[in-house]
């Protein structure tokens, strides 16, 4: 259950963080894209949710899981609950995620659990739009203006150390990446001796407590809600 | 950078004009025209056109473009007998 929760939160996460974005890009395009990936994030999050809910056992469903459950339950990489500075920093955290879900889903789509693998094989579609859509946007930011680069090397720089927490598939998660960041002319940063860590534990930044009483304040305030 | 977007509904359908959008460049279009266009499955294939590279009639010429069209009957095909038993005519 906690790989299923982990995967599920980093989408429920994620797609809270994008949708943010939803008014706020630079043009309505572009605020309809990131719209569309936080909701194709915000999908993913809700099979794996239920299904995490039923390998548990305990009757949670997805509702419980995602409005019920306080910041230390959370089973998230610390990358995706990290606030945006700027549009720089949504772009390379959707580039460092992205190749991380597009690798992890590809991986459970075929693999033993049917299940997970229904549930991958959807995702891992979607997946490699947002991979697609963070790489272009990499490119011309990081090839881009001057103001522009300079944003993307310090969004990269600020993002790169919580990358070492996804752990899973480093070596093709780095092929990935070190591509992307080749062709945006950007230089990958060094690895930091001592990174932070503990999501996956439910240590988190106060980030994520600040992010969950928004997401959870509806739930809270009117108990079984429903549209 | 402005652009028309054309999309093509279905296999054997031909591409048609559906709207514009904004975009830094014809490869970004092409992504943004999916998002913005092609949200509820409208579409199989997908142009964008520079809207600078459409060469356009003016409404101010309509009547010397369009009005004469209108009194020529003989280019309509309305003086052919169909003949008998021809469904698809």
């Amino acid at each position: 259950m906690t790989d299923v929760l982990a995967l599920a939160d980093d989408a429920l996460v994620a797609a809270q963080r994008l949708a943010w974005w939803c008014s706020r890009a630079h043009d309505l395009e572009e605020d309809i894209a990131l719209a569309n990936i936080a909701l194709d994030q915000l999908g993913a999050a809700r099979l794996l949710l239920t299904y995490a809910g039923e390998l548990e056992g305990a009757g949670r469903d997805e509702d419980a899981l995602a409005y019920l459950r306080g910041p230390d339950e959370f089973r998230n990489c610390l990358l995706v609950e990290l606030p945006d500075e700027d549009f720089a920093w949504a772009i390379t955290r959707l580039l460092f995620l992205s190749a991380h879900q597009w690798l992890r889903y590809g991986e459970l789509a075929a693999g033993p659990d049917p299940r997970l693998a229904e549930i991958a094989a959807r995702a891992v579609k979607e997946s490699a739009y947002h991979l697609d859509h963070a790489r272009l946007w990499t490119k011309r930011l990081g090839d881009g203006t001057p103001e522009s680069r300079r944003r993307m090397t310090a969004a990269v720089a600020g993002l790169w150390p919580f990358t070492l927490e996804l752990v899973e598939n480093r070596a093709a998660w780095l092929e990935i990446v070190d591509g992307a960041l080749a062709d945006a002319t950007l230089e990958r940063p060094a690895d930091p001796a001592d990174p932070p860590t503990g999501g996956r534990a439910g240590r988190h930044t106060p980030h994520l407590a600040a992010l969950l009483e928004e997401m959870q304040s509806l739930h809270r305030a009117h108990p079984g809600v429903t549209w | 950078m402005l652009f028309e977007v054309f999309v093509r509904p279905r296999r054997g359908l031909s591409h048609t004009h559906v709207g514009s959008l904004h975009a830094p460049d014809p490869e970004m279009a092409l992504r943004n025209a999916r998002d913005v266009y092609t949200r509820r499955q409208e579409g199989v294939s997908i142009w964008v056109v520079p809207a600078e590279s459409i060469t356009a009639s003016s409404p101010d010429e309509k009547d010397a473009f369009f009005d004469p069209a209108a009194d020529k009957v003989y280019r309509h095909p309305t003086f052919y007998e169909v003949p008998e038993g021809a469904p698809h005519l």
